[in-house]
């Protein structure tokens, strides 16, 4: 069952088509992978999925419902949970707050329950700190709760984001470039990770530029070049792609990348 | 909930309750106005030290507060008391009025933006909008407040007044920072982007701290009215937003603890120097250069929340 569709998508900058007539699926409990080379528009596409941008023709639909000009939050709320390329963490509070955000949309008490800390406010408090926690475990962070999120690594502070996102509770998670600035023994703990969040039954969608890790963790890719889907498929059949040869490795037979 | 630094409190609170037995008129007064300006500095600590909203037209609210008192009490007799949630909510619904359409704005623009609201309440108080506020003139004859037939007329009395009101503000303003609401805010603060992205209402949440904020002004400015008995526009001037913005960002924004701190050294100083009252200006410039060189979180800077992790799991 397709937990998330893209029909025909669109979306220009001024003259700039960055994202054109895109579709593409993403079946329940699959790990898909968007690539293509740089400025290609697969940041574009998530943002169109998780409501930063409005597309401007085409629509997103996440479980038969249209998500076409909700605001951020309310995505999230439906159950997409994201990532950001660059790092977006709350830098100077804490680890365990960073999580403690993505489980806001989980929680109920309002203005009055916290200036009160009724018997209720200090139950949900309780319970979604445990939440969270288990969120950092999860991730392999348990033992930093206290710290300052920027005084993390690099690639925990992605790891970080990953947490955060979890803590949301979503059907769907859309991670962009998780990979990026993280060593090889890092990318490998990301891929293992990959595959434990595939076992509790969570659907990614992932942007990612290492191609060891895209071909190990995805069932399957899609690629776009220019804003236009150029090839779906299983990595395989994309690996021995023509057009995708051409197209984000270059035709000059610098395979270095790959 | 660890209260934090719980000696200096109990201190301060002692040192607070005491004063009035050592302390002439002249001076209790002069707390009487720290003490105002802590209410004041408190509610907009909510809009720019926890939810990073540069509001430099803070006393628009206040204004508000104020005029509801005096128009309720003077022309339809509303005991003072009685109008304290009244003022607040007026604030509170003028704040969500005007700050719908410019919340999204951010920093500096921001800041321009209250500025000119700020001027627009005081201009059109002068200038009688609906016939209610009294002109450049401003409003005489508020009746004091009254509590149990006991009526407020000393210094001592607004003392305890208003030192019982920052005494609940601080209670409640602290539970509000250990939670839900009071993380929200800080999230805004570090990264709107993020914060929508993580599935937090960023506009509500953005509206509820202005609401929140000029709601508690407004009713700072219940206890100032009834404490003159009488107010004009003056009162209410850009320079007394400026001054409270210069005692979160001095003191410590987003910390109670400093903006306490902040408005006793911005009101407090200035009476222990009188006599080189008019280099005032000159001491707040030099000081705010200073600060933004070398402190910029301010003197008292915010700590960060304290989470029992060794405990959690055992009572879920």
């Amino acid at each position: 069952m397709n937990l998330l569709v893209l029909d025909r998508i669109t979306r220009r900058f001024g003259g700039l088509t960055a994202v054109n007539n895109v579709s593409f699926t993403v079946a329940e409990g699959q790990v898909v992978g968007l690539i293509g080379p740089n400025g290609a528009g697969k940041t574009t596409v998530f943002n169109l999925i998780t409501g930063n941008y409005r597309p401007d023709e085409g629509s997103v639909i996440l479980e038969e419902r249209f998500l076409n000009g909700l605001a951020p939050h309310r995505i999230v709320q439906l159950g997409i949970a994201r990532t950001f390329q660059t790092i977006r963490l709350f830098q100077n509070m804490s680890v365990i707050e960073n999580v403690l955000a993505g489980c806001h949309c989980r929680m109920r008490t309002g203005i009055f329950g916290s200036l009160l800390h009724t018997p209720g406010q200090r139950r949900e408090e309780r319970e979604q700190l445990n939440r969270a926690l288990a969120e950092l475990a999860f991730v392999g962070l348990q033992e930093s709760g206290q710290q300052l999120a920027k005084n993390l690594s690099y690639g925990n502070q992605r790891l970080l984001e990953i947490a955060r996102a979890l803590a949301t509770s979503p059907k769907l998670l859309i991670l962009d470039e998780p990979a990026g600035g993280m060593n090889e023994q890092e990318t490998q703990q990301l891929i293992a990770l990959i595959v434990r969040l595939r076992a509790r039954g969570l659907t990614i969608l992932l942007i990612e530029h290492d191609m060891k890790l895209v071909m190990k963790a995805c069932d399957r890719l899609v690629v776009i070049e220019y804003g236009s889907k150029i090839a779906e498929g299983t990595p395989e059949e994309i690996q021995r792609d023509p057009r995708v040869i051409a197209a984000y490795l270059g035709t000059d037979n610098d395979d270095s990348k790959n | 909930m660890k209260v934090p630094g719980s000696v200096p409190v109990v201190l301060f609170s002692a040192l607070i309750l005491a004063a009035p037995l050592v302390l002439d008129h002249y001076w209790l007064d002069v707390l009487n106005s720290i003490g105002l300006y802590t209410i004041l500095g408190l509610s907009l600590n909510i809009i720019l030290g926890h939810a990073g909203m540069f509001n430099m037209g803070h006393a628009a609210f206040y204004a508000i507060g104020a005029y509801t008192t005096a128009i309720l009490n003077t022309q339809y007799g509303v005991p003072v008391l009685w109008t304290l949630p009244l003022s607040g909510l007026a604030a509170a619904l003028f704040a969500v009025i005007v700050a719908r359409p410019i919340i999204h704005l951010r920093g500096d623009y921001l800041l321009i933006v209250t500025i000119g609201m700020v001027e627009i309440v005081r201009i059109a108080l002068i200038n009688d909008v609906f016939g209610i506020t009294g002109g450049a003139n401003g409003i005489f004859g508020i009746s004091r407040p009254e509590l149990f037939g006991f009526k407020l007329r000393q210094p001592q009395h607004f003392y305890y007044f208003i030192w019982l009101f920052v005494g609940i503000t601080v209670v409640l303003f602290t539970l509000l920072e250990n939670s839900r609401f009071g993380r929200a805010l800080n999230y805004l603060r570090e990264d709107d982007v993020a914060a929508e992205g993580s599935g937090i209402n960023t506009a509500a949440y953005k509206l509820a701290a202005f609401a929140l904020g000029a709601g508690w002004a407004g009713m700072a400015g219940t206890i100032f009215a009834s404490k003159m008995t009488i107010i004009s526009p003056e009162s209410f001037s850009f320079w007394e937003s400026v001054l409270l913005f210069m005692i979160v960002i001095l003191g410590g924004a987003g910390n109670i603890a400093g903006v306490i701190l902040g408005a006793f050294l911005v009101i407090g100083l200035p009476e222990v120097f009188r006599d080189l009252s008019t280099a005032r200006m000159l001491f707040y410039g030099l000081a705010m250069m200073f600060m933004m060189i070398y402190r910029t979180q301010g003197i008292l800077p915010p700590q960060p929340r304290v989470y029992r992790l060794d405990r959690v799991g055992e009572n879920p």
